[in-house]
């Protein structure tokens, strides 16, 4: 215990520069997350391991080559795993610890805070993109297609996912925001054409599946650098829909408290 | 209401109401707190206390009143007071996961002049877990650690729910010392309190809430020293006949026995009024034990005004 010497407290109000709040806070964030084992073991080591898995051993059958067919979908599922799982959960629970609620009473805008998350999610996205594609590369993987729609998808992909994640954490209590997020994370596994190809379920079925978020982003990844396609328009068309939706969704519904 | 206090005003609220469904948690509250000064806000568990500061936090909507902080209404101006305002929640607010100095360095990064982290840290003894995460912090270093981030960015006003809440008495002195230093410096601080010693000493101006209503307020010399003569106590078997040893006292002076074996006796009280006292009890046979005699407290005046229940 020290006194300080007069003047220390002296009021000089401000807020920092905005790139300065922003970039403190995306920093803050992207540690919170790696310091979280479970979130390292959901966006990064259960992708790994699945793309070694399902590229070596032959228990679920593909057409053609298996590292082609799987890579896309795992970096689809390693995508929702940060962009949704993840941000859902720790969201929610930032929200029941009074984090948002202290945060807003910062200088740091709310919209800063959303930009700072998004920032801390895209990076995360770089870093899982790039290790999973080392491991693919090693395994013999040839990607194909446009580097720009692979940007573009990842990126709808984020927006649909992240409006996700903070429409249940800005509506469900922390628990519930935990079990759901779990949940749609295992159910679009089985259902996204991560694991197998939507062609293995019913005509009806796999018309429904279409329209969802992760196999129309899986299914778009697949399209682009498996078959090397330019636009996959359906994909892209249901995940701006997605997009749009949630978006306005979360916008209307988010309560920080 | 005068407009010269309006310009002195740091905070002004006036007739504030605050329901949550059927509960009236603030019913027509009104206080100012004045630039520079140090307001304490006391009252009950329920009083209303947290819903009145996080009104003027702009957290909450007011039902019906007025809230003015910094001239501003925090409801629609709240972006601008942020900058401006130092803010301690009363629970919450901190990563459990971040570690103590790393949220104080966060805080620090979205002001223009902020502290040195490192220094308020060693102000607030914190030096020593800097590096520990929040969730493994104590209790009283977690509220030291919000502490500090409300007073980090260097704000003209704080506000400061329940500072002291389950500190020991080192690091309470450590608070009182760093409330003083901003005090010194021209920060004006509202906090809130259950403890009257720490109204007392701190601040400038208490205002005494109790059922979403303000029942008292002035200086702590106003309110100890209003209508108040001082009292004697003292301990003895319980049962005495009070009544008895009132006649034997000057008139106008009142006794009670609270709790069983407590005697306080309150009115002109004179050498002559002790040596009474002591006389009385000397020809009953009487050992009166820790007698004292003192000044009404701020307690004295907060259990008189709240009750003695319980709140729930
Ligand atoms: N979000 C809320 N929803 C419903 N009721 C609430 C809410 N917040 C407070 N209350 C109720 O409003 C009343 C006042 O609560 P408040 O938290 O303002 O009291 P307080 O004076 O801060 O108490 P304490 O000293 O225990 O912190 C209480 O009856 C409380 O139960
Ligand atoms: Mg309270």
């Amino acid at each position: 215990m020290t006194t300080t010497a007069p003047g220390t407290f002296t009021p000089q109000p401000g807020r920092a520069p905005l790139t300065r709040m922003i970039t403190a806070q995306a920093a803050m964030e992207l540690r919170i997350t790696l310091r979280r084992g479970e979130s390292v073991l959901l966006t990064l080591i259960i992708p790994v391991l699945m793309l070694f898995g399902l590229a070596r051993v032959d228990v679920i059958d593909v057409p053609g080559s298996r590292i082609a067919f799987f890579t896309p979908g795992i970096l689809a599922l390693a995508i929702m795993s940060t962009a949704f799982t993840g941000q859902a959960i720790a969201t929610g629970f930032e929200r029941q610890y009074g984090v948002l609620k202290r945060l807003g009473a910062s200088p740091l805008p709310r919209w800063g805070l959303l930009t700072a998350k998004t920032a801390a999610v895209v990076v995360l996205e770089i870093g899982q993109i790039a290790v999973l594609s080392v491991v693919a590369l090693l395994l013999g993987w040839s990607p194909r297609g446009s580097f720009f729609t692979v940007v573009l998808l990842v990126l709808l992909g984020t927006t649909v996912f992240s409006a996700l994640a903070l429409l249940l954490a800005g509506t469900l209590r922390a628990e519930a925001t935990l079990a759901a997020a779990n949940l749609i994370w295992f159910v679009f596994l089985v259902s996204g054409g991560v694991l197998f190809p939507l062609s293995r379920f019913s005509p009806a079925v796999r018309d429904l599946l279409r329209w969802l978020p992760l196999p129309a982003l899986a299914d778009g990844m697949r399209a682009v650098l498996r078959d090397g396609a330019l636009l996959p328009r359906h994909d892209v068309a249901v995940l701006v829909v997605w997009a749009a939706v949630l978006v306005t969704a979360t916008a209307s519904t988010f309560r920080w408290e | 209401m005068s407009s010269a206090r309006t310009a002195e005003a740091a905070v002004e609220v006036v007739d504030l109401v605050k329901r949550y469904g059927p509960t009236v948690a603030v019913n027509g509250l009104t206080f100012h707190a004045a630039r520079g000064a140090v307001t304490a806000v006391l009252g009950p568990n329920g009083a209303g206390k947290t819903t009145t500061i996080e009104t003027c936090e702009g957290f909450r909507r007011p039902d019906s009143g007025t809230v003015r902080v910094l001239g501003r209404d925090p409801g629609s101006d709240g972006r601008e007071l942020t900058a401006r305002v130092g803010v301690m929640l009363q629970a919450g607010g901190i990563y459990p996961g971040a570690r103590c100095a790393e949220m104080l360095r966060l805080m620090a990064s979205l002001a223009a002049n902020p502290l040195d982290p490192a220094d308020l840290l060693d102000k607030l003894g914190l030096a020593p877990v800097a590096t520990t995460t929040f969730r493994r912090l104590s209790g009283g270093q977690q509220q030291r650690l919000a502490l500090a981030m409300a007073i980090v960015g260097r704000p003209e006003l704080v506000f400061l729910d329940e500072p002291t809440a389950g500190l020991d008495p080192q690091a309470r002195r450590a608070t009182w010392d760093l409330i003083a230093d901003l005090r010194r410096d021209g920060v004006t601080v509202v906090l809130t309190t259950h403890y009257m010693e720490e109204a007392e000493r701190l601040a400038d101006a208490v205002v005494i809430v109790d059922a979403g209503q303000v029942v008292a307020s002035g200086s702590p010399y106003e309110l100890t020293s209003g209508g108040a003569e001082r009292q004697l106590r003292f301990r003895a078997p319980s049962g005495l006949d009070l009544d008895r040893l009132l006649s034997a006292l000057p008139v106008g002076s009142i006794g009670k026995e609270s709790p069983s074996g407590h005697y306080v006796l309150e009115g002109e009280i004179s050498p002559a009024f002790l040596a009474s006292v002591t006389a009385w009890c000397a020809s009953h046979g009487v050992l009166a034990d820790d007698l004292k005699v003192e000044q009404r407290t701020l307690e004295d005046v907060f259990l008189e005004l709240t009750g003695r229940g319980l709140r729930t």
